[in-house]
């Protein structure tokens, strides 16, 4: 299981490199999108192939496919690539890149010089074990994600709604319409 | 030691099991195309292809010859890599998903303590087979039925893992063959049976067949996203068509119809005629139901399957805390 998870561990860090340095951002989206299964595969390596599971069908199934779709819609084209390119010359990430790897070298130290923490074990964590723990000891904030997810959905319900007859903005799209019409 | 040794034989055949099932399923998906249209034309009072072959027999032959010598077009105006990978997608994730189904007590690919949450995750996938197909095409057909497709396919697969779920609680398990196990006194139809209309309507929405073919509708989109494919790459859209719809009858089969349950036949006979009964259901709405318009479609999922899942899986939830307290 060590061998699974350092690969896919690996294919995540290579995809997000090309998250980044990709200039088409169809083609960058596609790359998220094997970042986020090798984050999966990372969870099934570990032992929770439940949490690998939501992973796929939530972030690459769900949330991943709508970004795709509105990257579509936006029909960027040729000019999204220059201006990408433009945005991509060094003198823009040098400067963050080399902070960044500042931060990066002092928390592989920490991590190796302190304690080693557990092991992969190949231990598997049952579907049945996560709702137990999350309807157990982690209700309060279950609940609490759960209202959040509630005033997400009212709220984009009421800006997505169709406006009325009877609101003044809607009588006024009727009236541009029949003026044109 | 003796040679060849035990676990090395299992491994064998559990290989073989599986190249097994992957070629049938193909192959099945190939031949129901032709058997579609022989039966469309049964059920439309006209004949359908009779001319190659006893009864049209060697049809899928002609189909096959035709299809692989077409020239193999790519548009100089698609974004090629991703129009050569969007087929790839579009079957690779579809038959992975039959890694899960229980064929018989001694058949089946593997034994997954997530099994049906691998299959809604590639279901996840296969989204992107049509998105990308349609994107990459680089034609304004086929990024309609992409659109309409990709905002189908989303609405639906929330309440088709919702409509699931009353059966996993019932079963208290993902895994598919003790799901069929559970329903040796009685099959999850009868207590699931909202559960079972809802994930039908989902399985059609989602395999994109009629009546939810919007987004590949001939008459507005000229064929929605495949449009500019041509030769052995259509035929992989096409055939993942007819895998998905074998992977839907196969899950209903397993999921509601006791698997391959049954009296007096042996479980391989049960299974197949289950699935075949279900595959021929889905004929017969092609062949039966007028399209909706797409507007309809998206509301009938919004507001009245995704309720109606909601309120199956509350009430399945009570009564089994009320017969089994804690």
């Amino acid at each position: 299981m060590e061998i699974a998870f350092y690969l896919s561990g690996l294919v995540a860090v290579l995809a997000t490199l090309g998250v980044i340095t990709n200039t088409n951002p169809v083609h960058a989206l596609l790359y998220l999108i094997v970042s986020l299964i090798a984050v999966a595969l990372v969870f099934f390596a570990l032992g929770a192939p439940f949490a690998g599971a939501l992973e796929v069908i939530v972030y690459a199934g769900a949330i991943m496919v709508l970004f795709v779709f509105v990257v579509m819609m936006l029909n960027l084209g040729r000019e999204g690539v220059d201006q990408e390119r433009a945005w991509l010359r060094p003198q823009v990430w040098l400067g963050p890149a080399v902070l960044s790897a500042v931060l990066l070298v002092t928390l592989i130290a920490t991590l190796w010089s302190g304690d080693g923490g557990r092991m992969i074990a190949g231990e598997m964590l049952t579907a049945k074990a996560v709702g137990t723990l999350l309807f157990g000891p982690w209700l309060v904030v279950v609940e609490l994600a759960a209202m959040l997810l509630l005033a997400a959905l009212v709220t984009a319900s009421h800006v997505g709604r169709l406006p009325g007859p009877t609101s003044p903005k809607g009588r006024r799209d009727a009236g541009a319409r029949k003026e044109v019409s | 030691m003796n040679w060849p040794s035990e676990q090395l034989v299992a491994s064998l055949t559990a290989m073989l099991q599986g190249v097994v099932i992957l070629v049938g399923v193909v192959l099945l998906g190939a031949v129901l195309t032709v058997v579609e249209r022989r039966l469309l034309g049964l059920w439309q009072d006209r004949y359908g292809p009779n001319r190659v072959g006893p009864f049209g027999s060697l049809q899928l032959v002609a189909d096959l010859i035709k299809i692989l010598f077409k020239e193999d077009w790519i548009p100089p105006f698609a974004d090629r890599p991703l129009f050569v990978l969007a087929p790839v997608i579009a079957m690779a994730s579809l038959l992975l998903s039959f890694i899960i189904i229980p064929i018989t007590p001694g058949w089946g690919v593997s034994d997954w303590h997530i099994g049906l949450l691998f299959f809604l995750a590639m279901a996840g996938i296969n989204v992107y087979s049509v998105l990308l197909g349609g994107w990459s095409s680089g034609n304004k057909y086929a990024l309609l039925g992409a659109m309409r497709a990709s905002a189908q396919t989303l609405s639906y697969e929330v309440f088709m893992g919702l409509s699931l779920m009353g059966v996993v609680a019932m079963a208290g398990t993902f895994n598919m063959r003790e799901i069929v196990d559970a329903q040796q006194g009685l099959w999850f139809v009868v207590p699931q049976f909202f559960g079972f209309v809802t994930f039908l309507v989902a399985g059609i929405a989602v395999t994109h067949r009629a009546p939810f073919d919007q987004p590949e509708a001939e008459q507005e989109l000229a064929d929605g996203y495949h449009v500019e494919y041509s030769s052995m790459k259509f035929g992989m859209f096409f055939i993942g068509e007819y895998v998905g719809m074998v992977l839907i009858s196969t899950l209903i089969v397993t999921l509601f119809f006791g698997g391959w349950h049954g009296p007096w036949l042996p479980p391989i006979v049960w299974f197949a005629l289950k699935t075949g009964a279900f595959l021929v259901l889905f004929m017969l709405l092609r062949a039966a139901m007028p399209r909706p318009r797409y507007d309809q479609v998206m509301s009938f999922g919004w507001k009245f399957c995704l309720p109606l899942t909601l309120i199956n899986l509350l009430v399945t939830g009570a009564v089994i805390l009320i017969a089994d307290p804690l």
